[in-house]
């Protein structure tokens, strides 16, 4: 009878704990939904200059793998990389000060909606060339070995930079050199305006690992606790020193390349397909069927969703950068 | 250490293992720079040294060689790589241009990018147009990176020293018609980045020349001074930051400004240092700044053609006397 106790109490202790596990994974990937929804609107206000690149519908990637981080992994990211630098902990008022180009934003306004970094948290810089990052991962990742630490090294990337050179060149040395780097390609489907079939001639990306002798594995990039599992695999295999890992999470971007593009080259269908298969709306429902709460779960929207509010706010508020601030920080 | 004579090949390895020796940060990597010792040997011997851990072998992949020294310097290492023929630097030139020169400007400065890229520039070997270009001039309009052109082991090994010291990017370019010059090479001073040098003091024209050239331009002050004409040669040493305050204050005194580059024209430093002095200080000048370089043609292979692609002293010496006669 005691075993019986004890092993239904450890049941309910563990449960609880997923629970509030899932709670903090969706409260995550609100928060990104939440301030690209803004960042969409704040575009049509003026509020962004240049373009901006938005991840509605693949928050569960960055927030899943990120969720395997700890303190002293670093990671990388493309300009589509909002929900990256979020998931790995910078502060959302930061994120869009940066892009309005405040002086309190994440890189005093010299970056801008391509560029978010946050070193602090280990968010070492979205890159605005395609696969250009891909191998400054590589080097962030021979840095943990050289110098001896644990440290793994994450980069995201879309399905469009398999195609660059750089891909090919970053994945030959990380894995030459036993590297603890993770290679996580979002497959979005599309690559600016081009659906994957018209550029690529291979369905499966994580295929091209092979070609490298590291393994490529592919996901449902939106099943976050899915990632989880794929990415601890990953993590590990890095942490042990047995090299890197192409991670294919298969994901939709619910909207367009940029800001001036409405994707009208989508097929009739496939986005409310993608929509039923909403990561948010797919871990809200597990939530609920693993009887979190409900009331708990709007309260929680509620809560993201004032946060991220008052957030933009405050960066409204910020000024702009003193003029002099654009001679600082060419050289050390 | 003490003065000593090496050949500016032997002078680039020794920076290197001195600063190896001084710091484990310092580390090497590149295309056959290890077993091998490099391609123009100037590695030789520092994969035994130091092993194979800190002097790395890479894939011919030049992205990534850039690229993964810039991720080893956010972790705090100082990375010294080698592009090999300079020219190749157009086949990484995102790394080197959009990545490691703006990473600390975009990020608002919080990263420091201290790595040393070596390249081998320099036309007069026969190495037809992709493997003979001095490259400085594609990265003067990409402010973020510190440039530096040795002409001298002495040069060769300080501004090495001085370029894995500093925190910030650097390239170094070689020139491959120099491997075998010998000279004095001390570490007696070592803050040499961004300082010119007088190599012969003249006060009727002067004569700025980097690298081979410069060695042309003492070559043709030498005749000049069997006419009774004194040449005063400037070696620059760092394309950027470009000591200008060092040529200004000899054209003060000779009135007179040649450039001899081993380029075309056309966006060259000769051609920003005309426009800059041209535009602060143009009483000082009492004929027209000239610009001796290679033709406006990519470098050919023939020797015949290449060597008249090359400013010659006898090339020097004509524009001299044309402006003189002005």
């Amino acid at each position: 009878m005691a075993a019986e106790r004890t092993a239904a109490t450890r049941r309910v202790v563990e449960k609880t704990k997923s629970d509030e596990r899932g709670l903090e994974l969706l409260a995550k990937m609100l928060e990104i939904r939440g301030v690209e929804d803004e960042v969409q609107r704040m575009f049509t206000q003026g509020l962004v200059r240049g373009t901006t690149h938005l991840c509605q519908g693949q928050e569960a990637v960055a927030v899943g793998v990120c969720a395997t981080l700890k303190q002293g992994d670093s990671m990388t990211c493309t300009y589509r990389g909002h929900g990256a630098v979020l998931a790995m902990g910078a502060q959302a008022d930061a994120v869009f000060g940066e892009i309005m180009g405040k002086a309190k934003g994440l890189c005093g306004g010299k970056g801008g909606s391509m560029h978010l970094t946050d070193v602090a948290v280990g968010a070492y810089g979205a890159f605005a060339i395609v696969g250009a990052h891909l191998p400054i991962t590589v080097g962030l990742a021979f840095a943990s070995r050289y110098l001896g630490d644990d440290g793994v090294s994450v980069c995201f990337f879309g399905d469009g930079t398999t195609n660059i050179g750089a891909f090919h060149e970053a994945l030959n040395l990380a894995s030459l050199w036993k590297t603890p780097a993770i290679f996580v390609c979002e497959n979005n489907l599309y690559g600016e305006y081009s659906p994957l079939r018209t550029t690529t001639p291979i369905e499966r990306l994580a295929d091209r690992a092979a070609s490298y002798g590291m393994p490529g594995v592919v996901v449902d990039g939106n099943d976050v606790f899915a990632v989880i599992d794929t990415a601890e695999e990953a993590v590990a295999r890095a942490r042990a020193g047995e090299g890197p890992t192409l991670i294919e999470a298969l994901t939709y971007r619910q909207v367009g390349h940029s800001r001036s593009d409405p994707a009208k080259y989508r097929p009739p269908g496939e986005l409310e397909e993608w929509l039923a298969r909403d990561p948010i709306v797919l871990l809200e429902r597990k939530l609920a069927e693993d009887v979190t709460d409900p009331a708990r779960i709007a309260e929680l929207k509620e809560q993201v969703r004032q946060a991220v509010l008052e957030a933009l706010e405050r960066a409204k508020s910020w000024p702009d950068p003193e003029l002099d601030a654009r001679f600082a920080n060419v050289l050390a | 250490m003490s003065v000593t004579e090496l050949t500016y090949r032997q002078a680039i390895a020794r920076a290197i293992a001195d600063e190896m020796e001084i710091d484990d940060r310092v580390l090497l990597f590149g295309e056959d720079v290890g077993a091998a010792g490099g391609v123009f040997k100037a590695t030789e011997g520092l994969q035994e040294r130091f092993g194979p851990a800190r002097v790395l072998d890479t894939p011919i992949s030049e992205q990534a060689i850039v690229g993964c020294a810039i991720g080893a310097s956010l972790r705090g290492l100082r990375p010294v790589i080698e592009i090999m023929f300079a020219d190749f630097a157009g086949v990484c030139f995102d790394q080197l241009a959009n990545e490691l020169a703006k990473y600390r400007y975009m990020t608002n400065g919080q990263v420091t990018v201290p790595v040393t890229v070596r390249l081998a520039n320099g036309a007069g070997g026969g190495f037809g147009a992709q493997h003979s270009q001095s490259v400085e001039n594609w990265f003067l309009n990409v402010p973020g990176l510190t440039i530096l052109t040795p002409a001298t082991p002495g040069d060769a090994y300080a501004l090495l020293r001085a370029a894995i010291r500093d925190v910030n990017p650097v390239l170094y370019l070689e020139h491959k018609g120099l491997y075998n010059l010998t000279g004095p090479v001390s570490d007696a001073d070592l803050d040499v980045i961004g300082r010119a040098s007088v190599v012969r003091e003249g006060s009727d024209i002067t004569l700025v020349a980097s690298q081979l050239m410069r060695h042309r331009a003492l070559e043709a002050a030498e005749l000049l001074a069997a006419e009774n004409v004194s040449a005063e040669v400037i070696d620059p040493r760092t394309m950027v930051p470009f000591d200008y305050e060092t040529v200004r204050s000899s054209i003060t005194k000779t009135n007179n400004l040649i450039c001899v580059q081993e380029c075309s024209p056309g966006g060259s430093w000769g051609a920003t240092l005309i426009a800059t002095l041209a535009g602060d200080s143009l009483e000082l000048f009492d004929a027209p700044p000239l610009l001796v370089g290679g033709d406006n043609t990519p470098i050919p292979y023939s020797g015949a053609l290449e060597a008249a692609w090359l400013p010659s002293p006898e090339r020097i010496v004509d524009a001299v006397r044309r402006t003189l006669a002005y």
